[in-house]
């Protein structure tokens, strides 16, 4: 290698690392801008005031957040009410009883599926499910239990996948000694298999978690967007991700940044649950 | 009375079967009724031509032509940065304490739910920068959502590629710049375009980001500067302002349709890759 | 809003140079965005108020704002008060104002809209809007909820209103463009066109488009006043 290639390398190995640093960069760009917009208001008008506040009013000053935070958890945990038990029998199948040439067409087929965008599982919720949850069960249609059963079916794939994948990376002699022992299929699977992915699985639930709490324009559709905390299944409700959606076109002034402080609000919940996840998924690799 | 736990492990492979045929079946129905619903109403005409009366007449050609250019922008925007991270970290670094940090910015990257962009879009692209709601904010933004995918993506294609390869290169004396531009990222190139396609097929579906940085205007837009629409946003309006219902079942099944094919080939690509090295 | 497409759709007709690029955005946003300079023109769909006031305002036409319910809904009068009432929680059933015993699914738009801003002056005076209500943030979002829930009641402005809703006559009254001018039925609104001192050459030619025969007449096939009538 002759000087100038030699310098060339040294260029070269700057400008990538540039490149790398770019990512740093914009996750630096964002969180300052949010913040520098969502901090003000807590300063103003107190962190207490907007995290336990139960009036959302933001044109009358009143900027209570409170209920969405509590409706965000509960549309949550109802997607994964929905969505977890179905995606992890269906990982299970896939994993423990499908054949190859199944697991072959399966496994892409779901991930196909993820790629249906979100608009399109909202669109068929108000369509669908909706009118049927007024006719049958009564409210308006636009619920927990609407939203919970769209967000819980979006979340589906993401759930099979990544389950799938902890499962099928268990060792197969721990099946196999299993099986030497005299258990059944299900009892291999029930106290050997699923224990030993338990990390991989709490994973995909809680990545499944953190793509229900982000959604937003599904949820729009069919939850009905009422303030108040929802006190039944059926009642109406507003997540966090709503309310930045639905006024943000209209905002200004401290409105808008009440709006940014739900932002900083949901970054919160949501880098959370990313750094949950990555210590199960990291202390899973450790073992 | 104890079970018979044969019986059990009937049982339960029924049951568990069921679930798995119930989950893809939703997921399958889900498509169909796209299918069934929009089809009638998808004609080249559809396509092609202007919408009418906020888009109950008439076709979605501008919200075709905003979703080409936003993804295909992007993708311009966001590859170049997102392959020379990922040949950064493989390449040029051993494991130390600045790729974990790098590392972390990118899942980080990937963690933020798109409304989040779509409020920084907004008040960084659109407005401090004055670009306004345009396909330039709009691909910016985006460009930002999708670089996670892709440096992903690229990361595990170049590490697949087989150490032998990059050693018979240096020993032919070739720098590592060469070797890399020469030797690895032709062997990683289906891998990195399976990133590439995912993400084309993520930037088109999106909505949230976009509506606020994009903007929602008919107008076909002719400029990076222009406002416009995607499939995604206009089929959005569609169905919530109750426009027009067949029309919105036919936007989603060419947006749906879009994205399959595009996934389609990026699985097609990253199996010709894997065929490549078993 | 969407008329605003129509008219730039028309004004490129007689003047394809000029491109007229109409954003969404309610009203205070076009308030604002006229505040800072970033539109040339900006829309608002309630009155100024306040400081709001060193903005240049063209009346283009009036709209009225309409209570809708359901088709199948029987219900074809209200008064202001059960209005309020409905809205801020007190009446909750549709059995007290003289139909089944079901709850009232009652809808608002969102806070910073326009049309919020006008109902909420206009119908609720003092009373304020209750929690429990669903919000949509468009008047086309609202009128689809009520177009497809049997037991809905929402506002909207008269301009949308169509086959899929029946609009309430208030307190006797019915939101016709014939009681509006006549100053019978009251809850109506200005539309502006606001501009940061003297509109632009452009913007001047727009704005007298939209306040001629030929614009005045697009407004009113959208169902909405005319000013010049």
């Amino acid at each position: 290698m002759n000087r100038e290639d030699f310098d060339k390398e040294w260029i070269v190995r700057l400008v990538l690392l540039l490149f790398a640093l770019s990512s740093l960069l914009f996750l630096f760009i964002i969180f300052i801008f949010i913040l520098t917009e969502g901090l003000p208001l807590f300063y103003k008008v107190g962190v207490r005031n907007i995290v336990l506040g139960m009036k959302w009013a933001p044109t009358k000053a009143s900027f209570g957040i409170f209920p969405m935070i509590i409706s965000s958890f509960m549309v949550t945990f109802g997607a994964l009410v929905v969505g977890a038990p179905l995606a992890l029998a269906c990982a299970t199948y896939l994993s423990e009883y499908a054949g190859k040439k199944t697991k072959l067409f399966l496994k892409p087929s779901l991930e196909l599926l993820a790629g249906i965008p979100s608009v399109v599982y909202g669109f068929l919720g108000v369509v669908y499910i909706v009118p049927i949850i007024r006719e049958h069960l009564g409210g308006a249609g636009f619920s927990i239990l609407s939203t919970s059963l769209v967000l819980g079916i979006m979340i589906l794939p993401t759930i099979t996948s990544i389950s799938f994948d902890s499962l099928m990376s268990v060792p197969s002699a721990f099946r196999e000694g299993s099986l030497a022992m005299g258990a059944t299929k299900w009892q291999t699977i029930s106290r050997v298999v699923l224990p030993a992915a338990r990390s991989g699985i709490l994973a995909s639930f809680i990545l499944g978690m953190g793509r229900a709490v982000g959604e937003t324009m599904a949820v729009i559709m069919v939850a009905g967007n009422a303030l108040k905390i929802p006190t039944s299944l059926l009642d109406p409700l507003r997540t966090l991700t709503s309310n930045i959606a639905l006024e943000l076109a209209y905002a200004t002034g401290d409105h808008r940044r009440a709006l940014f402080s739900t932002g900083v609000v949901l970054l919160v919940i949501i880098m959370g649950l990313n750094l949950i996840a990555n210590f199960w998924v990291k202390a899973k690799v450790a073992k | 009375m104890r079970v018979n736990p044969r019986l059990t492990d009937k049982i339960v492979r029924a049951g568990l079967t069921f679930q798995a045929l119930f989950t893809v079946g939703i997921l399958v129905l889900i498509v169909a009724v796209i299918f069934v619903k929009g089809f009638p109403y998808v004609t080249a005409e559809f396509i092609f031509s202007y919408p009418q009366d906020m888009g109950r007449l008439g076709g979605i050609f501008p919200s075709v032509v905003g979703t080409v250019f936003l993804g295909l922008l992007s993708i311009a925007c966001a590859t170049p940065l997102g392959v020379g991270t990922a040949i950064y970290l493989t390449e040029y670094t051993k494991e130390s304490s600045l790729t974990r940090i790098i590392r972390f910015g990118v899942e980080s990257l990937a963690g933020i739910p798109s409304i989040i962009y779509g409020l920084f879009g907004f008040i960084f692209f659109v407005i401090k920068l004055r670009m306004g709601w345009s396909l330039l904010s709009g691909t910016l933004t985006v460009s930002i959502m999708v670089l996670p995918t892709i440096i992903r993506t690229s990361e595990e294609a170049i590490k697949s590629v087989p150490k032998n390869l990059r050693m018979v290169s240096f020993s032919l004396a070739a720098t590592k710049w060469e070797t890399v531009t020469r030797v690895i990222l032709p062997s990683a190139a289906p891998g990195i375009l399976t990133g590439i396609m995912l993400s084309i097929g993520r930037a088109v579906s999106e909505t949230a980001a976009v509506i606020f940085t994009m903007g929602s205007s008919l107008r076909l837009p002719t400029s990076i500067m222009d406002s416009g629409r995607t499939m995604a946003v206009h089929f959005y309006i569609l169905a919530r302002e109750g426009i027009s219902m067949e029309k919105a079942y036919a936007t989603a099944l060419v947006l749906v349709c879009s994205i399959l094919i595009i996934n389609i080939v990026a699985y097609y690509l990253m199996h010709r890759m894997i065929a490549r090295y078993s | 809003m969407p008329f605003s497409e129509k008219l730039a759709e028309h004004f490129r007709i007689e003047r394809p140079r000029i491109v007229v690029d109409v954003q969404g955005g309610g009203s205070s946003a076009g308030i604002q965005a006229c505040i800072n300079k970033t539109v040339d023109i900006g829309m608002s769909s309630r009155e100024l108020k306040g400081d709001e006031h060193i903005l240049r305002q063209t009346v283009i036409c009036h709209d009225g704002i309409a209570l809708v319910v359901h088709p199948r809904n029987p219900t074809k009068d209200i008064s202001f008060e059960k209005i309020r009432d409905i809205y801020s929680g007190r009446i909750r059933n549709w059995k007290e104002l003289g139909w089944i015993d079901r709850n009232i699914d009652c809808v608002t738009r969102e806070e910073g809209s326009g049309t919020r801003g006008a109902f909420e002056e206009l119908v609720m005076g003092k009373s304020a809007i209750h929690d429990s209500i669903m919000v949509q943030d468009s008047n086309g979002s609202v009128k689809e909820v009520v177009a497809t829930d049997p037991y809905a009641i929402g506002y909207i402005s008269l301009g949308v209103v169509d086959s899929k809703v029946r609009a309430l006559s208030v307190g006797g009254i019915a939101p016709t463009t014939e009681n509006i001018l006549a100053k019978k039925y009251r809850i109506v609104r200005p539309f502006l066109y606001l501009t940061s001192g003297e509109p632009g050459r452009n913007a001047k030619l727009f704005i007298d488009f939209v306040l001629s025969n030929e614009g005045q007449g697009i407004l009113k096939k959208e169902g909405l006043i005319p000013v010049n009538e």
